[in-house]
């Protein structure tokens, strides 16, 4: 047994229904419990299919995308790998920043007319690894600020990186991090009036879970904010394909934004790479420590250090989803899933409920005022089979909410729709 | 629509002219100064000095860790170095024995596999999301059975990877900032590395290494095998075997003094055996070979000099479930919560490939391409035996240890690249007990090692 580890006690997270909690001595860290809560939805899905074996569970909770992914991607990715087994072909060790090819379409596809530069992109194998990344690069000294609610790995890998703190199961939040309420009261962004500065602010636009595109006068003042607080803002735009209207797809729409914000993304939800596995993360030049040191740099020594490349792959798959041909595969791809959207849209407001999202994401965020949100997933499960997800599990201001996403088939999507109108009968 | 009263100032573009358009490529840290010292030359890269007063800066502090970091990471500098030759010397055929690169083209029955599996993710019945972060089901249970048979590692303790550096430093993670660990003097970088990165280590002292580390040196004078009764305790033991850089292979004794070594001081050994398969002798491919072992041992490998997968990207990390925590917690357990927050699984093209590695026909097909690296470090071998050097390595591992005493390391790199544009690696990249060797990395076209053999034989005839 590992004799060593000054630690402080590790509550499980707040995820998993109140039972014992275990206070832990391991290494410091503290565990908020992703894998939990997936394990606990897994956990719940299997129970009820034990109960229910003949029911036909559908799934709208893990955003996993579903529909294939367009032959012209697939088929270059199967050409490369091909040439893989060729003289001419071969190749080893890309660079760790990425295929240079793949960094300027990136720039020059996704950054048309921002200035961003190829050598600016680092290509990854996806956003959950590049924001853990991002989080070593930082250490553990730093605050955050993430939205509420938001996707867990902002504050899950903070709490393993040790900036957190403590877990208070008062508020179902970390002392360390500042937590910015986005609801229907202040249109899903934060008062930023209210929000205590913080070295880093994550935030996320299309947004998951609540499917709130900021808009261009929001996004300069979360600009401005950050600058006038000397933060950085590590900007998740996973999401951008998804937008109907005129929101920024990108941070670097806004001005002065080199200076302030990385920028995450992914291939994830726009060309079905959930498996496959490809994003980037943007670092301006500008973007600067408090002692002048570029933070591309340092991010640059990281990439070379802690990773080793994306899949060469992968990467062959993300210069086709890039081509003009490519670009349209995914929109087309994209449409569909903001079809199936709109159709879980209207199915909800058919019942009366309030809801929001899912017309600048794939996520519908349905408001459940007064209930708690465990409580209306284990009805939805037990009423029409369906798996959600509990608002709560995005944080605490995701209580009294559910997120659904609109990945699947559409004869799924159709069939939820058809069990969900039953669900008020 | 503004939410709060105050006008939306229009913020001024950012005085990037400030900065300097020289277009640095962020690969590498701009300046390499040699500066002289008194027994090597050390290759240090000046960091960029403060942009200009007027330049917009954060008020974020630079992670104080980064800086211990002595220059870039070896590699990427070794790949400078090469690159600002080829640009001295347009016409020379430049031959890179230094990283080590795989090269030799993947056989067809794993291409074929990774082939059909893209293609596969284009149909409704083949197409897959998100996989299980620890890797498909099948992968671990062939890799369980091909590597770990009757070893008591099952399906459940392996978790796949896009490679051995992603999993060093996620397992860095794990163990937090608080361990202390030892390494092997020489070793692979990203061991030391990412230990600083993680906020482990002291400060950088000059042909000494970093504060807090134990750096345990493996010299021809202890047969590459730390006097153990010398090492201090620390929390957790990094050990390569066969060896980078050494190609030394440690014997099934000398894995279970460590294994031992390990258990009195209630310490983890991250063994990293992605060389295994390159084994002559008969030592142990696993440490898990080594009763005990499962108490104190994880275990790292991958598939890059295997099958080729240097770009490709797939590995492995074995943590059994007996090795526990001092608290009695499962180290599994949270190296899970580790993989399903700061990872999301390897690209599932890579773990089709891998599977296809498994089969039969792949694994005949893995060892034919091993065998013809094996036959190129012969080759070095013989040369620079052949030359009146001492000579190590080259058994068991594709790499070659050559001695060069009294003499630093990036001297005799850039002589050797000089005179013969051969690209190897200074010994003392891998840490201060890697002075006064280099290592010659043994894959390449077997023209392109022949030849190299070749000028090595014309410059120290």
């Amino acid at each position: 047994m590992l004799k060593v580890l000054s630690c402080s006690s590790t509550p499980l997270s707040y995820f998993l229904q109140p039972k014992a909690c275990l206070e832990l001595q391991r290494d410091g860290i503290q565990m908020h419990a992703v894998a939990g809560r997936y394990t606990k939805i897994s956990a719940r899905e299997l129970e009820h299919v034990n109960k229910y074996p003949n029911a036909e569970v559908i799934s709208l909770g893990i955003g996993d995308t579903t529909q294939p992914i367009p032959d012209l991607i697939a088929s270059a990715m199967s050409d490369y790998a091909r040439s893989l087994s060729t003289p001419e072909g071969y190749k080893g060790y890309g660079d760790e920043q990425g295929n240079k090819a793949l960094r300027k379409a990136i720039a020059q596809t996704c950054y048309r007319d921002l200035a961003v530069k190829d050598t600016e992109v680092f290509v990854s194998d996806g956003s959950q690894c590049d924001i853990s990344r991002v989080q070593m690069l930082l250490g553990s000294n730093v605050t955050i600020a993430v939205q509420d609610p938001s996707f867990p790995a902002y504050i899950d890998s903070s709490v393993i990186m040790g900036q957190a703190g403590d877990f208070q199961y008062n508020s179902g939040k970390y002392r360390n991090i500042e937590y910015m309420k986005c609801g229907p009261p202040n249109h899903f962004f934060p008062d930023l009036s209210n929000t205590l500065r913080t070295d880093i602010i994550f935030f996320c636009s299309p947004n998951n879970p609540t499917g709130h595109a900021a808009s261009r006068e929001q996004l300069e003042q979360l600009v401005e904010f950050a600058k006038q607080n000397g933060s950085i803002i590590v900007y998740d735009s996973a999401y951008a394909a998804y937008i109907t209207d005129e929101s920024p797809r990108s941070i670097y729409e806004i001005p002065g934004a080199r200076e302030v914000a990385i920028e995450v993304s992914s291939f994830s939800k726009s060309a079905g790479f959930t498996g496959v596995r490809l994003g980037w993360t943007v670092v301006p030049e500008e973007l600067l420590y408090s002692n002048g040191f570029p933070v591309g740099h340092d991010f640059n020594r990281i990439i070379c250090t802690c990773f080793n490349g994306a899949s060469n792959i992968a990467q062959a798959g993300g210069l086709a989803c890039l081509s003009p041909e490519g670009v349209r595969a995914m929109f087309s791809v994209v449409d569909y899933y903001k079809e199936n959207a709109q159709i879980l849209l209207d199915t909800f407001a058919s019942l009366g409920l309030k809801t929001h999202g899912g017309v600048n994401a794939p996520y519908v965020w349905v408001h459940f005022p007064g209930e708690r949100s465990w409580d209306v997933f284990n009805e939805i499960l037990g009423k029409t089979n369906i798996i959600t997800v509990p608002g709560s599990g995005f944080g605490p201001g995701g209580e009294e909410f559910i997120r659904v996403t609109a990945f699947g088939n559409r004869e799924t999507i159709l069939e939820a729709s058809t069990r969900l109108k039953s669900l008020f009968p | 629509m503004s939410l709060l009263n105050h006008p939306s100032t229009s913020i001024s573009s950012s005085s990037s002219a400030f900065l300097g358009r020289d277009h640095r490529r962020l690969k590498t840290r701009p300046h390499n100064v040699l500066l002289p010292a008194k027994r090597s030359w050390i290759c240090k890269c000046v960091a960029t000095p403060p942009a200009e007063v007027t330049a917009y800066k954060t008020k974020v502090s630079r992670n104080a860790n980064m800086a211990k970091l002595e220059a870039g990471y070896l590699f990427p500098e070794i790949a400078r170095r090469r690159a600002a030759h080829m640009l001295k010397y347009p016409d020379a055929q430049v031959i890179s024995l230094g990283i080590g690169d795989t090269t030799e083209p993947i056989p067809d029955v794993i291409t074929s596999a990774m082939s059909k599996r893209s293609d596969a993710l284009s149909t409704i019945e083949g197409y897959s999301g998100y996989g299980a972060e620890q890797g498909e089901k099948l992968l671990r249970a062939t890799i369980a059975s091909t590597y770990y048979a009757n070893l008591g590692i099952e399906e459940g303790d392996i978790f796949v990877s896009d490679g051995a550096k992603s999993d060093i430093s996620r397992l860095q993670v794990l163990f937090g900032s608080e361990v202390t660990m030892a390494v092997q003097d020489p070793s692979y970088p990203a061991y030391v590395d990412s230990s600083v990165i993680m906020g482990q280590t002291g400060q950088y002292q000059k042909d000494v290494g970093y504060g807090n580390i134990e750096y345990m040196k493996c010299t021809p004078e202890n047969g590459f095998f730390p006097d153990l009764s010398t090492v201090p305790r620390t929390d957790v033991i990094f050990f390569c075997s066969p060896n980078n850089p050494t190609g030394s292979a440690a014997t099934r004794d000398q894995l279970t003094q460590l294994v031992q070594f390990a258990k009195d001081n209630g310490s983890i050994i991250v063994y990293d055996s992605a060389y295994a398969m390159y084994m002559s002798d008969d030592n142990p491919k696993s440490i898990f070979q080594i009763p005990g072992a499962k108490e104190v041992a994880i275990e790292t490998s991958s598939f890059s000099k295997y099958a080729g997968f240097t770009g490709v990207r797939l590995g492995w990390t074995v943590v059994p479930k007996e090795l526990q925590f001092s608290d009695g917690f499962p180290v599994a357990k949270d190296f899970n919560r580790i993989v399903c927050t700061c990872f999301n699984g390897a690209s599932n093209i890579a773990q089709a490939g891998g599977l296809a590695c498994l089969s039969p026909e792949g694994i005949k097909a893995m060892h034919d391409v091993i065998g013809f690296y094996k036959e190129n470090t012969e080759i070095i071998v013989k040369t620079f035996n052949s030359l009146g050097f001492n000579v190590y390595g080259g058994k068991n591992a594709p790499y070659v240890w050559v001695h060069f005493p009294g003499q630093s390391s990036w001297d005799v790199f850039a002589e050797i690249l000089e005179n013969t544009h051969v690209v190897t690696t200074p010994g003392s990249g891998f840490g201060p007990g890697g002075e006064g060797f280099v290592r010659v990395s043994a894959f390449g076209h077997r023209a392109n090692v022949l030849e190299a053999c070749r000028r090595f034989k014309e410059l120290y005839k």
